[in-house]
């Protein structure tokens, strides 16, 4: 039974000209824009209703904060350069070196790796333990909540592109070009986890 | 008619059935089983929401009195002596909503009928992401199952209103925790469905469907899909910060200087309640289109089936539900008009309000227009049909006093609201889905249901939905507000007490009346009349494929030369010209 | 139709019918009001004031008016609407040898129709709420009309009414000093204003005196509703939210809460008590005797 196969799972549509993979992944960002939309939007909202300085509901200055924009400013460049290696993976895998793709694959995994590490050792851990919860104040309650869906995020796309290193290579043998149209459509993904991090970053840490 | 055996001949059959049981029935990546499960587990949770508005009638209607027979095995902590505590109340109300919305009605429009018949309709083998489909009926269930459980942890489920407004819900019991998990899982099945219905219903139309040719049921889930899309993210981001709330101590929707009970609040401050109110309502309003699209489609196609004659209107429709979703959008404040809003804002969201009502009277008004010069079969599924649009009308026309912001000083937060959204929803929506459920029936089983028991069915809900949502009119015009545990003890509340009762004995008779449907509904499986693969004499591509439909749906790959109504062509023998057929067949 | 039909509709007709005839026996006769406590004025629930409460406000009317007009052009669109509907049901259903016509008519009537309703909603939007609205909201007495002002304070599940006493000024308040029984509102009893401030949990306002009530909440967000004002606002905590009125005739009558605010929502009820001047500032007199005593009622 069911041999009958979906179209357009590999080939684009010819009048959409998109493959439905990479069709859905573009409808499943614009639902992501609306979510970090919202939250960004109470972001707004929250700092614009802040109280005025003697007030102790006032908006935290840097000195307050004590976010190192030097770490926050290492973790952008990490994603940044992660974008770029996951473009070559994808771009070798088109050129039809699988070889190579798992290499830009794997870096780019590392790279999110750091990311998380060093968000976690350098960041999250000292600052809980020197007392700055979520609870602290409106820009802490911000801050844990936007840095930890976007962390989130990220692990989500380290979980997808372990995937695609492990079990789910072995689509590139069946389906070459289904296995380098998933990974463009991890990679739209994951520019996007990095485009979120490029709002956040000046928004908590030099805004 | 190979396919036929499919679903007779069962597992024994040989080698072209390798599917387990599992496979099949349970995580099924079929967009027809994957229907089904979602239609069965809807109507479950539709009929439990109905139980719990059953209870909550007999604590409006004669408050104090311990409810009879059943009221006993609730226990102490929720009906002591058998007597509804306010807090139970609460639970049942907030419930009610929640399970009503987003377990029952959105998953019987969407997951249920979208799922099973819109791939049809468009002449797919199936949605485009199987697995995704599969993945999000299940995340469905998590979401149904944490909702469940809610009602056993201490303190009971979540009893702030299924609105969950700050900083109530954030000083709530634990079941508001669970509440919000819950809605996490939904919110997230609602993306996955509708990334694939809009991947779906632009991809994998058959050849020759052109957008103008796509039944505007299709196009009602188009739009739908859109609006789940982007309209329920931001209600994702307020749950995640309610949560926080919750379990983390912060204050996105807390102010400071609190004091809750007589002790002062310990949380920091800084928050703002109303921003929770400006997340959910963003995502609310287009709920109430979710809520509506859908049955409107249903009932536009068979109201287009029964009247023998294409659909009047039907670019105006379309374009009427586009603009309906975008406008959806920009309205959400009117539910606020009572939270200190200035002249200028209110102005802005009454006009997007009475805006957004020119669209939908454009689609009633095809509709009604396009039973003229007819010839109307009163079937079953068209009598439900037929039937929503008066009280569709009702629930339409009292959103007026509703939107304008002068009117809605006395009315706001009253049973009145309560009336105009049921009215939309329940003889609105609810009928819909029934039409559908008798409309589409002989395509899912290949049998019909039977008709007396349907018509029996259909007059009885008819009056009594009409008892049990008339009264609230009267109810909110008096001034009563909504959610109270009883409005006795006050003055202006006693005075339309008898219309409560009133809407209370509707309520009972109406769960009285639905008997007949599921008798009609089970006995039907296995004893209605079998029936052709297009019963109603249709034209739209559903019913070119068998019934039921097999694996992959369609004997060979369907090429439409026509627009989706062509009923009562001049000049052909049979009164449908099927959308499919190349030629008079 | 065919004979069982028509005895159906004839049976549907009668049920509905013996629906409403049997309210009374469904212990549906209206009992008199049995509120506890105050005796409550006015007649409640008329069908002839589309049971709208009883109105004591001045700008009530202008609000009822509204609904009133609203509700007979969504009565006129209803029946038009209708009698087309019904119509069409009956003259063209199915019948053997006739066919449905393929071509769709030119509705030009429902072009016009839906224009007028457009025309329509707009002048009552524009011409009618939007000015009801401004006033309500916008046009706060002056200090020459001399408005009476009090402070609402809900908490769950009370109303607490702040009168400024006989020195027009608020003492000052603040969390810590809330005690549910003795200082609901927390105020700050060393604050010089505060001393001749009055806490009561019954209100009390003059007759033909504009009020200004300041609304918040200590807690959660309850919504402040007085049917016979046609006053309603909510309640939110954090925030100040004025609104105003005049109350034309003396009596009781009720507030209730219209957010749900927890377990006892239900039972957030207060008096409100509309006197003539003299008996209002004699209550004020009395209520402001014993500086200490702040009890709830």
């Amino acid at each position: 039974m069911s041999t009958q196969t979906l179209p357009y799972t590999v080939h684009p549509h010819p009048v959409t000209g998109i493959y439905s993979g990479k069709f859905g992944t573009w409808l499943f960002l614009a639902s992501e824009v609306m979510l970090f939309g919202a939250l960004f939007s109470s972001y707004v909202l929250l700092r614009v209703g802040a109280p005025e300085a003697p007030s102790p509901l006032h908006w935290p200055s840097h000195e307050e904060t004590h976010l190192s924009w030097r770490i926050g400013g290492f973790n952008t460049l990490v994603l940044i350069v992660s974008s770029v290696t996951m473009v070559m993976a994808w771009a070798s895998l088109k050129m039809g070196d699988f070889s190579k793709g798992r290499r830009y694959l794997w870096l780019t995994f590392l790279l999110a790796l750091t990311f998380i590490v060093v968000k976690l050792s350098l960041e999250y851990v000292p600052k809980l333990r020197g007392g700055y919860v979520p609870a602290k104040s409106t820009f802490f309650s911000l801050y844990y909540t936007l840095t930890g869906l976007h962390g989130l995020h990220v692990i989500g796309g380290m979980v997808v592109i372990g995937y695609f290193l492990g079990p789910g290579a072995a689509l590139w043998k069946r389906d070459p070009e289904y296995y380098t149209n998933r990974i463009e459509c991890t990679g739209l993904y994951w520019h996007f986890v990095d485009l979120v991090w490029i709002f956040l970053f000046p928004v908590l840490y030099l805004m | 008619m190979s396919s036929h055996d499919h679903h007779t001949q069962g597992h024994g059959s040989g080698a072209h059935h390798e599917l387990s049981f599992w496979r099949h029935y349970v995580f099924s990546t079929d967009h027809k089983v994957i229907g089904v499960q979602y239609g069965i587990t809807a109507l479950c949770f539709l009929f439990l929401g109905f139980c719990l508005m059953m209870m909550m009638r007999w604590q409006l209607a004669y408050p104090g009195q311990p409810m009879p027979v059943i009221g006993k095995f609730f226990g102490e902590a929720a009906m002591p002596g058998g007597i509804m505590l306010p807090e139970f109340y609460n639970s049942l109300g907030a419930m009610h909503g929640t399970i009503m919305v987003f377990l029952g009605v959105v998953p019987l429009l969407v997951g249920a009928f979208g799922n099973y018949v819109m791939p049809l309709q468009i002449g797919a083998p199936d949605m485009a992401f199987p697995k995704l489909n599969m993945a999000s009926y299940w995340v469905f269930a998590v979401g149904g199952i944490v909702m469940l459980v809610s009602f056993f942890v201490p303190g009971g489920a979540a009893n702030s209103g299924w609105t969950s407004y700050a900083p109530l819900s954030v000083i709530a019991t634990m079941g508001q925790t669970l509440w919000l998990i819950g809605m996490v899982f939904l919110i997230t099945s609602s993306l996955l469905g509708s990334v694939n219905f809009i991947v779906t219903i632009i991809q994998l139309r058959a050849k020759g469907l052109s957008m103008f040719r796509l039944p505007f049921f299709v196009w009602a889930q188009l739009v739908t899909a859109f609006l789940l899309l982007l309209a329920f993210p931001p209600l994702e981001a307020a749950g995640v910060m309610q949560l926080m709330d919750r379990v983390a101590g912060t204050s996105f929707f807390m102010p400071e200087g609190l004091v809750v009970s007589g002790v002062p609040s310990t949380v920091a401050g800084g928050g703002s309640p109303l921003l929770w109110q400006h997340l959910f309502w963003f995502l609310a309003h287009p709920e109430v289109y979710v809520l509506i699209l859908p049955a409107l489609g249903i009932v536009a196609e068979i109201i287009a089936n029964n009247t023998r004659k294409p659909l009047w209107g039907y670019r105006p429709m379309v374009y009427s539900a586009i603009f309906l979703g975008f406008m959806s959008f920009i309205v959400w404040a009117h539910h606020m008009f009572m939270t200190g809003m200035g002249p200028t804002i209110s102005t802005f969201f009454a006009t997007t309000t009475m805006i957004i009502s020119i669209p939908s009277v454009i689609i009633l008004t095809a509709l009604v227009i396009s039973l003229y010069r007819a010839s109307i079969r009163f079937t079953v599924p068209m009598l439900f049909a037929l039937a929503f649009l008066p009280m569709f009308a009702i629930g339409g026309l009292t959103g007026l006093p509703l939107g304008l912001p002068a009117s809605d000083i006395p009315l706001h937060d009253t049973y009145y609201v309560i009336g105009h959204f049921h009215y939309v929803v329940a003889p609105g929506t609810i009928f819909g889905i029934f039409a559908g459920i008798y409309y589409w029936y002989p395509k899912v089983t290949g049998r019909k249901m039977n008709d007396v028991l349907g018509k029996i069915h259909f007059w009885l809900s008819f009056v009594f939905i009409n008892m049990v949502f008339g009264p609230m009119f009267v109810q909110g015009l008096a001034g009563v507000s909504r959610r109270l545990y009883s409005q006795v003890g006050y003055a202006h509340g006693e005075a339309v007490q008898s219309w409560t009762i009133t809407s209370s004995w509707g309520a009972w008779l109406l769960g009285l009346a639905q008997i007949f449907f599921i008798v009609n509904f089970f006995m039907s499986m296995r004893a209605g009349k079998k029936v052709s693969d297009n019963p109603w004499e249709a034209t739209t591509l559903e019913w070119a494929a068998p019934s039921p439909p097999p694996h992959g749906n369609f004997t060979t790959p369907p090429v439409v030369y026509r627009p989706p109504y062509e009923y009562s062509v001049p000049g052909l023998a049979k009164d449908y010209f099927p959308q499919h057929a190349a030629a008079e067949a | 139709m065919r004979l069982w039909q028509r005895r159906a509709a004839v049976l549907l007709a009668a049920a509905a019918g013996g629906v409403l005839f049997a309210r009374p026996l469904l212990g549906a006769e209206a009992a008199a009001p049995t509120t506890p406590g105050v005796k409550i004025d006015g007649a409640y629930a008329d069908w002839r004031n589309l049971w709208l409460p009883p109105d004591i406000s001045q700008h009530g009317h202008n609000i009822d008016g509204l609904i009133y007009f609203l509700h007979g052009f969504m009565g006129v669109l209803f029946v038009g609407w209708g009698v087309f509907f019904v119509y069409c049901l009956f003259r063209f259903r199915q019948r053997a040898g006739q066919r449905a016509d393929y071509n769709l008519v030119k509705a030009k009537p429902s072009k016009y129709a839906e224009i007028a309703v457009a025309i329509i909603e707009a002048v009552l939007l524009l011409g009618f709420s939007v000015p009801i609205w401004a006033s309500v909201k916008n046009d706060l007495p002056t200090e020459a009309q001399n408005p009476l002002r009090v402070r609402v304070l809900a908490e769950q599940f009370a109303w607490n009414f702040h009168y400024p006493g006989k020195d027009g000024k608020f003492g000052r308040t603040a969390p810590q000093f809330v005690n549910t029984a003795s200082n609901p509102v927390g105020l700050d009893r060393s604050d010089a204003n505060a001393k001749d401030d009055i806490v009561s949990g019954e209100m009390h306002l003059p007759v033909d005196r504009p009020v200004i009530c300041d609304i918040s909440s200590k807690d959660v967000i309850h919504s402040f509703a007085v049917p016979v004002l046609r006053v309603k606002q909510d309640a939110i905590p954090g925030m100040r939210i004025p609104v105003w009125f005049q109350a034309t005739k003396t009596g009781s009558y009720e507030i209730a809460c219209a957010q749900l605010c927890g377990n006892n929502h239900y039972s957030m009820r207060a008096v409100m008590v509309v006197e003539p001047k003299d008996r209002f500032d004699h209550w004020l007199e009395e209520k402001s005797k014993p500086p200490e005593e702040f009890e709830e009622e």
